[in-house]
Parts: C-alpha cells; structure tokens; sequence
C-alpha cells in the first residue's frame, strides 16, 4: 500500500507536483499516467526518500521509505534506465545492492536468470543495451522479493517481446498480492497493464479511476446529435438523466444515453434531427483530453511554460 | 607538491645533477596520468558498444500465463540494515571498478618509480658534488618523493569512489536500498579510508626501502631508526591517505568528478601559486596552513622551516580539514535530493 497526502515537490519557482493525493493499492497493478514532464518521475522519487517533497507526505506499508527497517526487503523501484556503473558487472552491481539489506548471494543468482542475464553476468553492464540495462534495474527491484514496486517508464527501450515480458511480469507481481505502481505516458500501454490509474497533469492529481470505468466512459458512451430544436431537445434528454455538452459548431455531446434512447427521446418529442451518431473516443483521445484541459487550467493561471522536471 | 619539488631540485642542484632526474619524474608522471586518462576513457567508450541478449519470452499473447517471480523464500528478519552491511556493499563497489585498480597501480608505480629515480639520481652524481653540500642532504625524504607524487592517484580515487556514483545514477538505487545517508556516507568513507591509509603506508614503507638501498656507499643513506625517519614514512603515508578523504569529502559536497577533482588539484597546487603571490611577511604565514607545506614537513628530517607546522602538528591541520569539509559534504548530502 501506497499513501501519498498532498505531495508537493517546488523546485525554485517551478511548481513540479502539486497537493497529489492517491492510493496505491496491493493486489492490483495501479498505473500512473501524465504527459512528459507532468511529475511522474518526481513523484515516485518522492515516494523513495530521494527527493524531500516541499509539502505533504507519502507512505509505504505505513512508514516513509526512510524508516522501513529493510527497506530493499519491503519496496523495490525502477526509475531510470542504467541507473549502475558502467564499469561493473551486471552480478556486481546487483550484489553490491543486496549486501545492504543483508540478502543472500543465491539471490542475485535467481534474478540473473528471472530477467534473462545469467549468461552476461559477469560483463561490465556499460556495454548492455538499453533493454538489457532495463532488465538490470527490474532485476535489481525485485531483490529483496518486496511487497511493494514502483516502476517509471519500465517499457523505455525494450523490443515488443520485452514489452510483453514486463506486462506478464507486472501482472504475475500484482496476482501475487504485491502493491504495484508503474509510470507511463502512454495510455495504450496502460489499457494493456494496469487495472487503474492514477492520471496526473501539470503535477496535479486529474483522476484515480478503475481503467474499465474509463473505458466505459470514454469509449462509446458519447452520441453527437444535431437538430434544430437544440434547447427543447437538450432539456429532454437531461431529463433521461443524461448529460448534455453544446459544442461550438451547435452539435450536442450527449453522453448517458446511447444512439437509440437518444433517438427514442427525440421522436417522443418531435425533434427533427440532422444527425444521430454514436461517436468512440479512444483511451488514448480520452487521456489526451484529460490531461489537455489541465494545462489549459494551469495555462490560463500560471505563466511559465512547462519543462521536464530535472 | 612545488615545495617539495623545489626542495628535491635544490638537492639534485646541488649535487650536481642539474634536475634531470627530476623533469624524467615530472615527465613520467605527466604521461602516466594523460595515459591513464585516455585509456579509461577507451574503455568508456569500448564498454558503450552495446551487445544484445535476448529478454526472456512471456507465452505469446496477452492472455497467457504471467512470469512467475521466485520468491526470497525467507521471512523478513528481525532488527534492520545495519552499518556493517553498507560497509560490505561499499568493499563490493569499491573492489568491483577498474578505476580503483587503476588509481591503485599508479600509486605504485609514481611512488617506487619516482623514488627509485630521484634516489638514484642523487647517488650517480654523489661523488661529483661538493662535501659541504652533502650535509644537507635529507636521504628520507628523497625517497619518498614518490609517495607525496602518488597523493594524486589516491585523490582521484577518492573523487571517483563518491561521484562516480552521481554520474552513473548508482547513487539512487544506493539510497532507495539504504535511505540512510549519513551512514552511507560513514561507510564509503571508513571502507576508503582504510584502503588508503594501508596502501599508502605500504607504497611509503616499500619507496623508503627501496630509495635507502639504492643510495649505496659512499652516499648517506637513512635507515627507520634513523632520526625522524620513521615518522616521516608513517607520516608521508597518512598524509596521502587523509588527502585522499579530502578529496571524497570535495566529492560529496560537487558531486561532479570534474569539479572535484580541480578543487582538489587547485588545493595541492595552485593555491601555493597564490599564496606566493601575496606580499612575504603574509604568504609565509599563509603557507603554513596549506596541505603541500604541512606534507613536505612531515617528510623532511633535516633542518625546519619556521614557517611551517611541526609535523604532527600539520597533520593534525589537515585532519581538520578533512573533517570540515566532509562534514560540509554530509551536511549537503542529507539536504539534496539525490
């Protein structure tokens, strides 16, 4: 379980992550989706003790990463790609970190061969590709056999076999009761993943929703409908209990009711209508669109552009 | 460092060698560290061409089974991570970089090798030279010219073994595995330090042996009971050691291996270069405070220079330093993100 309260990281001026609160939960795989730049890596450098947030707290199992007693033992992270020495062995590397939380050598062993680098063990990983350098720090998550795993971006670099091993290995991690968090900035990516995500924008928090809720409500719920009795028709319709956006060019988004209810409501009234059509935003428009009107929000309040976090 | 050299070339002068042997040091030295430098900096470059070995398969498609991860198969144990487990992990970090044997290996050969050509030097144009000037002759601290070289290849390591760890992004997967960085810190500093003091001290005793046994009869040679002879090996070794803390502690507080490592070349030789541009009366007073004054002191067993520390003394002042200046590190340490 992860807990972050108002988590607010300022670095100078700049506003990277502002009042973000959410869950994590164990026993399902929590994505986190924002654009580049929108606090991703930030926040979940929070969530390590790396960075010290300005304000507001984050908590896992209960306690800050700084007072876990075993913290490799109880949360392991991934946040950025060829985060070792370049001149030192894959097992080097990895032993090294497992001395600190007094794990047993077979350990690393055991690692080498999940991730699929027992035979380059003993190479210096500076000669690794970026997805074998991937693999060294999912490995090196993964050491202490921690309950709670947050990885950023861990799909960066890898080919499509890759992308696939790590989506079975974050399911598998998650079926097995553990607390899962992985960033991306791809929804797509997401849909295939995560079973919730907590989206975030400009470093607020925009929504924490269950990833079917989304779909449902992003995908075909949406009817666009025009007709020249707009207001009569629109008051209608939102008596039906559905909700009504009038858009610029006078089209009405109706979303709540499908094409034919909609259809229903209008010959009940009379309405003449010049269109009747069942539109499907993707998740990727649907997160777009999120995350879009929360930098128009902070665009017309703030001035400064945004900028990736360092 | 110019101190000394000064001093050696006063000797060399003085007996009639005219300093070849000591530009053959200099030269030797300039081209180990370019060597070093370029040699590293190949490997950089060689280890960056990638190699590719396959990622594990999941079955194919999505719905397949997922990737079972072995379990650690024990309990989490009572009590917590504790200090002699980072010292562990810092003895693997240490020993498994080339940088270390590099460093190592040059400490060596600009220690014994400087020693074996400045003694050798001097005992060549021995006869040569006029008896008064064999007086003053310092047979000690000739043969440790070496050592006070090599403080060099000791601080580089001390740079690298902390700022290594900022430029690779090891130093997140460090503190995300031991949040607690003061003692992080503590054991990086404890691992190296004893690595330097025994391998300075080693290099220290191995030039003092070999320089006495090169500078044979009819050249004054010292032996450890001779008098402050024991004093300046140990100290010449403790010295280069303590530099080498100094230079992990400038680490800690720039992170970057560049910055760090001209403070600290800046410290040993171009603040002697400012001091004596001061006016006499103040550089002299000055100079006392700067580490290549206090080192050449500890090595000398001939005469004093009154405007110097005694030894111990001096030792005590870099001591000082070196507690100062890590002390600053630590302090940042804790208040930076990482």
């Amino acid at each position: 379980m992860i807990e972050a309260r108002g988590l607010t990281k300022h670095y100078g001026a700049k506003v990277a992550v502002d009042g973000l609160s959410f869950d994590v939960r164990p026993g399902v795989v929590t994505g986190f989706l924002g654009p580049n730049g929108s606090g991703k890596s930030t926040t979940m450098r929070m969530i390590m003790g790396l960075d010290a947030p300005t304000r507001g707290t984050v908590t896992v199992n209960g306690r800050r990463v700084g007072d876990l007693r075993w913290p490799l033992r109880e949360v392991g992270a991934l946040l950025e790609a060829r985060a070792f020495h370049p001149g030192r062995t894959a097992r080097a590397h990895l032993t090294m970190l497992a001395q600190t939380n007094r794990l047993p050598t077979r350990r690393v062993d055991d690692l080498l061969e999940l991730v699929g680098l027992s035979a380059v063990a003993d190479q210096r990983a500076g000669k690794f590709s970026l997805g074998m350098g991937q693999r060294l720090g999912i490995a090196a998550a993964l050491l202490g056999d921690p309950g709670a795993l947050l990885f950023d971006e861990p799909v960066n670099g890898l080919d499509p076999d890759g992308i696939r091993w790590v989506r079975h290995l974050l399911r598998g991690l998650a079926a097995e009761g553990r607390t899962i968090f992985v960033s991306s900035h791809l929804m797509s990516e997401m849909s295939l993943t995560a079973d919730e995500v907590v989206i975030i924008g400009r470093g607020r928090l925009i929504e924490q929703v269950a990833i079917g809720d989304l779909l449902a409500r992003s995908a075909h719920q949406f009817v666009r409908v025009r007709s020249p009795q707009a207001g009569a028709l629109s008051d209608a319709l939102e008596r039906e209990g559905a909700a009504i956006v009038l858009e610029d060019d006078g089209s009405l988004s109706v979303r709540g009711l499908d094409a034919t209810a909609v259809g229903e409501v209008a010959a009940t009234l009379g309405a003449t209508l010049h269109e009747l059509s069942p539109q499907s935003a993707s998740l990727e428009e649907a997160f777009m669109e999120l995350t879009d009107s929360s930098v128009d929000y902070r665009g017309a309040t703030t001035s400064p552009t945004p900028t990736e976090a360092p | 460092m110019t101190e000394l050299l000064a001093a050696a070339r006063a000797t060399l002068v003085r007996h009639g060698g005219a300093g070849h042997g000591l530009r053959f040091g200099l030269l030797l030295v300039v081209v180990l560290v370019v060597a070093a430098v370029v040699l590293i900096q190949r490997q950089r470059r060689k280890d960056r061409t990638t190699m590719e070995v396959a990622s594990p398969t999941a079955a194919s498609g999505d719905g397949g089974p997922t990737v079972a991860v072995v379990g650690l198969g024990e309990p989490i144990p009572s009590g917590h991570y504790h200090f002699k487990d980072l010292l562990r992990s810092e003895w693997t970090k240490l020993r498994t970089v080339r940088s270390t044997a590099w460093t190592l290996l040059i400490t060596v050969v600009l220690g014994l090798g400087i020693s074996a050509v400045a003694t050798a030097e001097t005992r060549s144009h021995w006869a040569s030279t006029p008896a008064f000037q064999h007086v003053g002759f310092d047979p000690t601290a000739t043969s440790l010219i070496g050592i006070f070289v090599a403080q060099f290849a000791v601080g580089a390591l001390g740079v690298l073994a902390m700022s290594s760890e900022y430029s690779t992004g090891t130093i997140r997967a460090t503190f995300s595995a031991a949040p607690s960085r003061l003692r992080v810190l503590a054991a990086k500093l404890l691992v190296f330090g004893v690595l330097a003091v025994v391998f300075a001290e080693a290099v220290s005793f191995a030039s003092f042996f070999l320089g006495q046994a090169l500078l044979t009869s009819p050249a004054t040679h010292a032996t450890l009971s001779s008098p402050g002879a024991l004093r300046a090996v140990v100290g010449a070794g403790l010295f280069v050691a303590a530099l080498g803390l100094l230079a992990m502690g400038l680490a800690t507080m720039m992170r970057f291996t560049a910055a760090a490592l001209s403070a600290f070349v800046g410290i040993l030789l171009i603040a002697p270069l400012i001091v004596q541009a001061l006016p006499t009366s103040l550089s002299q007073d000055i100079r006392r405070f700067l580490p290549d004054r206090i080192g050449a002191t500890i090595l000398t067993t001939t005469g004093s220079n009154p405007f110097a520390f005694s030894p111990w003394v001096g030792l005590g002042v870099l001591a000082l330093y070196v507690v100062g200046v890590n002390v600053v590190g630590a302090v940042l340490l804790v208040r930076r993100d990482a």
